[in-house]
């Protein structure tokens, strides 16, 4: 909301940093815990903190996606394969420090490249400049709709959108080839069932 | 089974609403936020809470599985389907401008129906997926018996 006053502003910057910093501890607590179940509910409050975080930043498309996905349906999933495998993890075998190395480098490497993006919500950003305007002029005209998110999502991007579709549809089958098949049985209990029947 | 009263009737009061706000981020994606992806995920929310209040057979009952699996496929071909008939009625692949009498209205018919496909593919594979984790436990218990 780059039209909002000083105090709103600040009052969105607030809950922004409010959080993020829950999302943070949802993360440690996450890292920390051994019980899978725990892990999986922390999850879920993680993907709710980050839906709420997308609509701080007027994504209300993606909060929705984030909450129904992130927090809802994976959350059953999860709880679902633990519901298979186990509730607790196994002690690690190795020391946490090397990967805790690589992952801190990575994070530093990502911060350092983050400098040389522009100011969030700049308007005179590269990505602004490109095909944006004319989506903004264009797209309610030409297309006739006036959410200007779904007339470049079906319309003007419409490839794309077919693209992840398509992927959407290839997870499902590969679920549905993974698992969705009863295990074989074993020879010996099939002949026996054969001739029960 | 029977000490859970109060998520029942809360089911059997959140499910339809759940249902028709996943109709309203659909139809009403033109104009505010949703479209398929959204409607689709909420919509294949609302049937895993009444699967997971009321049991997964009698989710399998209200949606059957098999449904389900031609559901997935039904969305691609629905959506891939309007860029064939854009190209049978002159116009590139996708091409939404050729499908109505003018080019707006067009682009109207092209959106409403490409959105219904991605609704019916994500909601179906969502389900679906729920189905086969879920149906799993059971699987392996009748082969152990």
């Amino acid at each position: 909301m780059a039209t909002g006053s000083r105090s709103e502003i600040i009052l969105e910057e607030l809950t922004a940093v409010v959080l993020l910093t829950l999302m943070g501890a949802a993360a440690i607590g996450m890292a920390r815990q051994r019980n899978l179940y725990g892990v999986v509910l922390l999850s879920g409050i993680y993907s709710f903190l980050m839906a709420t975080v997308m609509v701080v930043l007027d994504a209300v498309d993606v909060a929705m996606t984030e909450a129904a996905v992130g927090a809802g349906i994976s959350t059953v999933l999860l709880f679902g394969a633990i519901h298979l495998t186990g509730g607790t993890e196994s002690k690690p075998i190795h020391r946490p420090w090397l990967p805790l190395l690589v992952v801190a480098a990575t994070g530093a490497m990502l911060v350092y490249g983050t400098l040389g993006l522009p100011a969030f919500s700049d308007p005179g950003a590269p990505i602004h400049q490109h095909v944006a305007p004319r989506y903004l002029t264009e797209g309610p005209v030409k297309t006739g709709v006036p959410n200007v998110v779904t007339a470049v999502l079906a319309s003007y991007r419409g490839f794309d959108t077919l693209g992840e579709t398509f992927v959407v549809f290839t997870a499902g089958i590969g679920v549905i080839a993974l698992l969705g098949r009863r295990r074989p049985r074993r020879p010996l209990d099939k002949s026996r069932e054969e001739s029960k029947e | 089974m029977r000490l859970d009263i109060i998520l029942r009737v809360l089911a059997k009061l959140l499910i339809p609403f759940a249902l028709v706000f996943g109709l309203y981020v659909q139809f009403h994606g033109d104009f505010g936020p949703g479209g398929g992806f959204q409607a689709g995920v909420i919509v294949a929310a609302a049937v895993i809470f009444y699967a997971l209040i009321y049991g997964l057979p009698a989710a399998r009952r209200v949606v059957p599985t098999e449904l389900v699996q031609n559901l997935m496929a039904v969305g691609v071909l629905l959506y891939a389907g309007v860029g064939v008939v854009s190209i049978m009625l002159g116009g590139n692949f996708l091409d939404y401008f050729v499908l109505g009498a003018d080019p707006v209205s067009g682009q109207h018919r092209g959106i409403f129906w490409v959105e219904i496909g991605v609704l019916i593919t994500v909601a179906s594979v969502m389900l679906k997926i729920f189905y086969v984790f879920a149906g799993r436990r059971r699987d392996a218990e009748e082969t152990a018996e």
